[in-house]
């Protein structure tokens, strides 16, 4: 006991690695502050109005309005965090300071952004969920990939083919055969980045390169000769929205969750599929020892390559169905490279959510959120150029692979061929 | 169950692992077999257990000839092989790597967990493992993972098993715990093959023996009529002196100086604790413990590889705690690392190119920025010819050469230089004994030169032949000093440091004494 | 007597250790016969793929021969071929580099945008300055904004561990979104011009074009010089210098650079910024050589280009430089194909992926052609 005692004691005198970290973060969270306090200062006795039901809603609930002085509130909050952080290196608490500090910068933006006028803040959650919808799928497809030791840096090629097929597919044969191309198409990838990692032993971070190349070659190829003469091959039906009667009507939850199209639910759903198979399943728990310590399955007579190849097609149909999303579930045309690095960002998720689908499905949906506040903030005429505002989710892809990878731990065996002898 | 190999040959390229090998395993009965490093014993073993097939000859259980293709057939047939590098998945729990290929399965593919639980504590019981079911490997003793190899192979009622090295990360004392686990298996009527290097144990364990040489079988016998240099003359194929001839340490001025040193790992646990040591010029210390005892961390804190949390480093009169790896190697500092491949030479660079891997910049091989490679060729060829690195060019790539040479080229890139201190890292892990006789006898030569020797090594029986005064390393900490002044050390006493025995006061005050 | 002898000795088998191997068929196969499977299995893939979006086979035939007449087929091709092939060998160079020392680096798109523009800034404000300080200072900030845009991946990965491939993605959309912001303001955009495009370069900060006493339509310009010394210099720096040393020893194995002393840091953070000031030249060249102005999208994926130029010279220097030029020809070949035969150049793109397929994948070529390979041989014997 008088052992332990001593031990800590000296630990926190010693300069470790998390009492540094918590320090850089404390600077953060005070700039934080500053920044709330100077820039998104609110002009006393405006109020910010945020819309939760629309007139035509079963259930009306009242307008949430705020006053301007919530920022103060929120400066305020953010100092005392910083500065907690600096006094006393509070290891601990480190990275929910930082995630509270960046709610807090979240809710003083809309405030400062919204003064004065009124906003739907309904809406947005709406278009959050939908944004996040490839993102999730993406990661997912990062998660059964990685989950076997393929780096998939395919992803975003997955997605683009998914799309394409989606399209091309759709306009000929209806919605549901269309879906059905994309996933196959996006298996076939996975297939073959499979072929090209397991089989050739390939480096798996060229590899992807280049299926994205070679997805991006095609099909910007054949829409510019084929689409461009032949409108007809690119104009596909989209799904709806499916509403869920009495959950579509619980006021804000209904609008977010249950009044959306097939994908959002598939997403949903699939990462309730994948976290039970990883994680209570006999082929789950193989095809992690596969990932975490390929030789050791090995010896136990679980085929490394099949496993391989297997997981990493079944991420390209996911990725398949995902890419749908782009032209099935949104606008029913194909467009040149139209997923333009959402398959980086669903990458950037499932190392957010560490290597879990739950955890990829929830930083999903905070990447969405920053992509619908840039595209409703539009509509608000704030001062800031609408490029900023796009670059909003690539800056938070940065934060946080850069935030995040020293604490987070990537299957063993990520990224490494496995040659058997 | 009897196993019998029956002119078994195994090639890699053009070389030959095994040659005509024929061997019989019997039940009820441990079978030593003894051999040094690449002399075909693991190839052999892993075609027991169906990872490798062999090229020519036929493996026979109970006289019925099996083939083998796939590593999941030799434990199908009764063969459950515990690897040196144990094969664990470190993040699943014990149930979850016991269980792994064969698991309790319920309705569609649910993972019975409960009755994987159960049936490891069934085993548990049985043979008297105490493995906790639930905890992570990661969290165990290196100790207890290698109980759960074994529970592993008997949960797939293995018939045979093979123990491939299983007493190199042992202490003195687990071994004997360990030998009585394997006695209990053997009365169980399984068969063992006990696979070492270490001749004293072969002796204590073994019903029967057999010696491997360059992929041969050279010798068999009865361990009750054998000796140590019967054996030693088997295995190596000439006689063998185990102890290296040295004169008496003559210590000098204090070299390198720990003082109450602490370090963190990346997930901020203490790898070290408040170890205070140190070096003198002209003396050979040794390092003992069992691997993962904070040895690494000891010679990367000394190096300079890992800051250090708190404490200080004094080299030769200078503080170094905060030099860098460079700023302490232009001091003198020589540094041969615990892993060659890991860290101590790149494998694709030329012979030339490793030899001044570290020392590249030195103003005798620079042109300006540029590095003059004629100059650097013509010193590796002299370190070639002096340290017998057997290769036919010096721009052939390092890892061209053979374990024992690549290692000589390491030794000679630090060793063939001005220095003070030698921190030598399990300097003779993976060599033939002729390289390792001769690395030694170049450490004892530094040592004779002047300047002060640290040897951190997990073989007991290297940092006792060695050393003239022994640390023992336990969870981090330094917990004893052994004065080992013409071999005096007390082999015993050691192994029970080893073990984090809390009599370290005894211990302390042998070393007091000195 | 005896001691001179076994000096003799000594000094024998010295020089026979220092005797220089001869380079084996192994890396002729590597370096010749690889690349040039790739390179006819790609264009094999291309027909094919013509061949499926219903182009007819006379087409094909006649898009091969405008896709070699474009490239090599006249002095304007061969002065095309090289200006295309001058920012692809500068990125390349700088991405080579960058796979030496381990890291993957597929930002050189946005560090292109960022020297050049970099360098039309330059170019039209410091228009005071004569040429001989002007066009050299021009190049040089185009090489440090690259340099420094690059050296945020860099220090990310070295601080954090961020991995390189995703933060230098995002570094590339960050910098078209940049790019499209800065072409709108005030002081960029060319006057009396409602669309983003910028002011021009003056002549000044123009590299000259080499061609322009034959016709004046001749492209090529006094970027190849700056190629050709690139290439020599970044030779120079990987294996005769001593960071190059350094670069290769830290690419290889990180850990033994460690041990040896090598600080990881500085090694990714330099290898990072020499890749991004080389791809910041390549923006600079092409901005003051070719476009003369900055536009949305004028960097046109050369950066991703260079990823395959890159890996198709095996990372060496003189490796990018031919490769550089084989890509600069299908590029240049490829326009031309578009105008003769109406085959979208998009086609390309698909070539030169499955170029880098091949080429990554010596493993595959070797399954689809087992002759030709020694090795393949040798192998079986042994099974």
């Amino acid at each position: 006991m008088t052992d332990m005692t001593a031990t800590q004691t000296q630990a926190e005198k010693l300069d470790s690695a998390a009492s540094r970290k918590a320090r850089i973060m404390g600077g953060i969270l005070i700039a934080l502050a500053l920044l709330v306090l100077f820039v998104l200062d609110v002009v006393p006795g405006e109020s910010a109005t945020f819309r939760l039901t629309t007139r035509r809603d079963a259930i009306q609930i009242p307008d949430l309005v705020v006053p301007g002085a919530f920022n103060m509130v929120c400066a305020a909050l953010l100092a005392f965090l910083g500065v907690r952080q600096l006094l006393r290196g509070g290891a601990r608490w480190t990275s929910l300071s930082l995630g509270f500090g960046l709610l807090l910068l979240v809710m003083a933006f809309l405030v400062w952004a919204t003064a004065g006028k009124a906003f739907n803040l309904t809406s947005m959650l709406q278009a959050a969920v939908l944004a996040s919808v490839p993102i999730a799928l993406g990661g997912l497809a990062g998660v059964m990939s990685e989950r076997v030791a393929v780096v998939n840096i395919a992803i975003e090629g997955m997605l683009l083919a998914g799309a394409f097929a989606g399209a091309l597919i759709g306009s000929l044969l209806g919605g549901w055969i269309g879906l059905v191309a994309a996933i196959l198409v996006g298996g076939c990838f996975g297939l073959l980045l499979a072929t090209l990692v397991v089989t050739f032993r390939m480096d798996q971070i060229i590899a992807g390169v280049v299926i994205n190349l070679f997805v991006l070659g095609v099909t910007s190829y054949v829409s510019s000769q084929v689409f461009a003469e032949y409108r007809f091959l690119n104009n596909a039906k989209v799904f709806r929205a499916w509403e869920i009667p009495l959950l579509s009507d619980i006021p804000v939850i209904g609008p977010m969750l249950f009044d959306q199209n097939l994908f959002v639910y598939g997403a949903f759903i699939l990462v309730g599929i994948a976290t039970y198979y990883l994680f209570h399943t006999r082929n789950g728990l193989r095809a992690r020892a596969v990932g975490e310590h390929p030789r050791a399955a090995d010896t136990l007579g679980v085929d490394v390559y099949v496993t391989r190849y297997v997981h990493v097609t079944i991420a390209g149909m996911i990725a398949g169905f995902g890419g749908a999303f782009f032209t099935l579930g949104n606008v029913g045309r194909f467009e040149e490279n139209m997923t333009n690095g959402r398959g980086y960002i669903g990458l950037a998720a499932m190392i957010f959510g560490r290597w879990h689908p739950v955890g990829a499905l929830s930083a999903a949906l905070i990447f969405g959120f920053a992509d619908s506040i840039q595209q409703k903030l539009a509509l608000l005429n704030t001062p800031i150029p609408s490029e900023f505002l796009a670059m909003a989710p690539y800056i938070a892809t940065i934060i946080v692979v850069a935030g995040l990878v020293g604490r987070s731990r990537p299957p063993a065996a990520d990224g490494k061929p496995y040659v058997k002898e | 169950m009897d196993v019998e190999l029956r002119g078994i040959t195994k090639r890699f390229g053009s070389v030959v692992a095994n040659d005509n090998v024929n061997l019989t395993i019997r039940g009820g009965e441990v079978l030593g077999l003894l051999g040094e490093n690449g002399a075909g014993k693991s190839t052999m073993m892993n075609m027991l257990s169906g990872l490798y097939t062999p090229d020519e000859g036929e493996i026979l259980i109970d006289g019925k000839k099996v083939e083998f293709d796939g590593p999941g057939d030799g434990i199908e047939a009764g063969i459950g092989m515990v690897h040196q590098h144990f094969m664990l998945v470190p993040v699943f729990t014990v149930a979850e790597n016991v269980v792994l290929g064969v698991e309790p399965t319920g309705k569609m593919g649910y993972l019975d967990m409960r009755r994987a639980r159960r049936q490891v504590e069934e085993i548990n019981e049985k043979y008297g493992l105490h493995v906790p079911p639930d905890e992570l490997i990661e969290e165990l003793p290196v100790g207890i993972q290698q109980r759960v190899e074994i529970l592993k192979v008997l949960f797939r009622s293995a018939d045979v098993l093979i123990l491939d090295e299983p007493t190199a990360v042992l202490t003195p004392q687990e071994v004997r715990e360990f030998f009585g686990i394997v006695n209990t298996l053997k009365e169980a009527g399984k068969a063992i093959v006990f696979i070492t290097h270490k001749l004293h144990e072969i002796l204590e364990i073994s019903d029967r023996v057999s010696v491997l040489r360059q992929g041969r079988i050279t010798g068999e016998g009865d361990p009750k009529t054998l000796t140590e240099a019967d054996l030693a003359e088997m295995m190596v194929g000439r006689p063998v002196s185990f102890t290296t001839d040295k004169e008496p340490a003559k210590p000098g001025r204090t070299m390198i100086e720990m003082q109450n040193v602490s370090m963190l790992d990346e997930t901020d646990e203490i790898v070290l604790e408040r170890v205070s040591m140190s070096v003198r010029s002209g003396e050979v210390v040794g390092v003992a413990g069992v691997q993962g005892n904070g040895q690494t961390e000891l010679v990367e804190a000394l190096t300079g590889l890992e800051r250090v949390a708190s404490g200080k480093i004094i080299f030769d009169g200078t503080d170094i705690t905060t030099a860098s790896v460079r700023e302490r190697h232009k001091m003198g500092m020589a540094h041969i690392p615990e892993d060659r491949h890991k860290s101590g030479m790149v494998d694709s660079f030329t012979i030339a190119e490793n030899m001044v891997l570290n020392n590249y910049y030195a103003p005798e091989y620079s042109r300006g920025w540029a590095i003059d490679w004629n100059k650097v060729a013509e010193t590796s060829a002299r370190y070639c010819v002096e340290f017998d690195v057997r290769t036919p060019s010096v721009y052939l790539p390092g890892g061209s050469l053979s374990g024992g040479n690549q290692q000589k080229m390491v030794v000679a890139r630090e060793l063939e230089r001005e220095t003070k201190l030698v921190i030598a890292s399990q300097p003779t892990r993976g060599v033939d004994v002729g390289s390792i006789e001769y690395i030694h006898e170049r450490l004892i030569q530094a040592r004779d030169e002047g300047d002060g020797v640290l040897i951190v090594s997990s073989e007991l029986d290297e940092v006792l032949g060695l050393s003239d005064r022994i640390y023992v390393m336990y969870d981090g900490r330094i917990v004893a000093e052994f004065d080992n002044t013409g071999g005096k050390a007390d082999r015993n006493a050691v192994g029970l440091a080893m073990a984090g025995a809390h009599n370290g006061d005894a211990a302390t005050g042998e070393g007091d004494a000195a | 007597m005896t001691e001179h002898d076994d000096l003799k000795g000594v000094n024998e088998r010295m020089r026979s250790l220092m005797a220089r191997t001869t380079h084996g068929r192994d890396d002729f196969e590597d370096l010749v016969i690889v690349p040039l499977f790739a390179v006819v299995v790609a264009l094999v893939f291309g027909a094919l793929i013509m061949l499926a979006t219903a182009v007819d086979i006379p087409t094909i035939g006649r898009s091969f021969a405008a896709l070699a007449i474009g490239s090599v087929g006249s002095l304007n091709a061969w002065s095309e071929t090289l200006t295309a092939a001058i920012p692809l060998v500068l990125a390349g160079l700088g991405l080579g580099l960058g796979f030496r020392a381990g890291l993957f680096n597929i930002g050189a798109e946005g560090q292109l945008v960022m020297g050049g523009l970099a360098a039309v800034i330059a170019g039209f404000s410091l228009d005071f300055l004569p040429i001989v300080i002007h066009l050299p200072l021009t190049l040089l900030i185009g090489i440090a904004v690259g340099a420094g845009y690059a050296a945020i991946a860099g220090i990310l990965k070295a601080t954090t561990g961020a991995h390189e491939v995703i933060s230098t993605i995002m570094l590339n959309l960050i910098s078209f979104e940049l790019l499209n912001w800065l072409l709108r303001q005030p002081w960029l955009q060319r006057e009396g011009r409602s669309d983003p495009i910028s002011k021009s370069v003056p002549d000044s900060a123009q590299l000259p074009q080499l061609l322009d006493w034959i016709n004046p339509n001749l492209r090529l310009h006094a970027g190849l010089f700056v190629m050709l010394i690139a290439v020599a210099f970044i030779w120079w720096l990987l294996f005769r210098s001593k960071i190059g040393f350094a670069f290769r020893a830290s690419g290889e194995n990180p850990s033994a650079a460690n041990y040896a002393g090598m600080k990881a840091s500085f090694v990714i953070v330099l290898a990072m910024a020499t890749a991004g000031g080389l791809a910041g030249l390549a923006g600079a060249s092409q901005i003051t050589g070719v476009l003369g102005r900055a536009s949305p999208g004028f960097s046109a994926g050369i950066g991703f280009d260079a990823i395959a130029v890159a890996l198709l010279g095996r990372s060496h220097p003189v490796g990018i430089l031919f490769a550089g030029i084989l890509f600069g020809g299908l590029e240049a070949g490829g326009r031309q194909m578009q105008v003769a035969a109406g085959v979208s150049i998009d086609l390309i793109g698909i070539i030169q992926a499955l170029i880098i397929v091949f080429i990554a994948a010596p493993l595959l070529v070797r399954a689809i052609f087992p002759w030709g390979f020694r090795r393949n041989g040798r192998k079986e014997d042994a099974a």
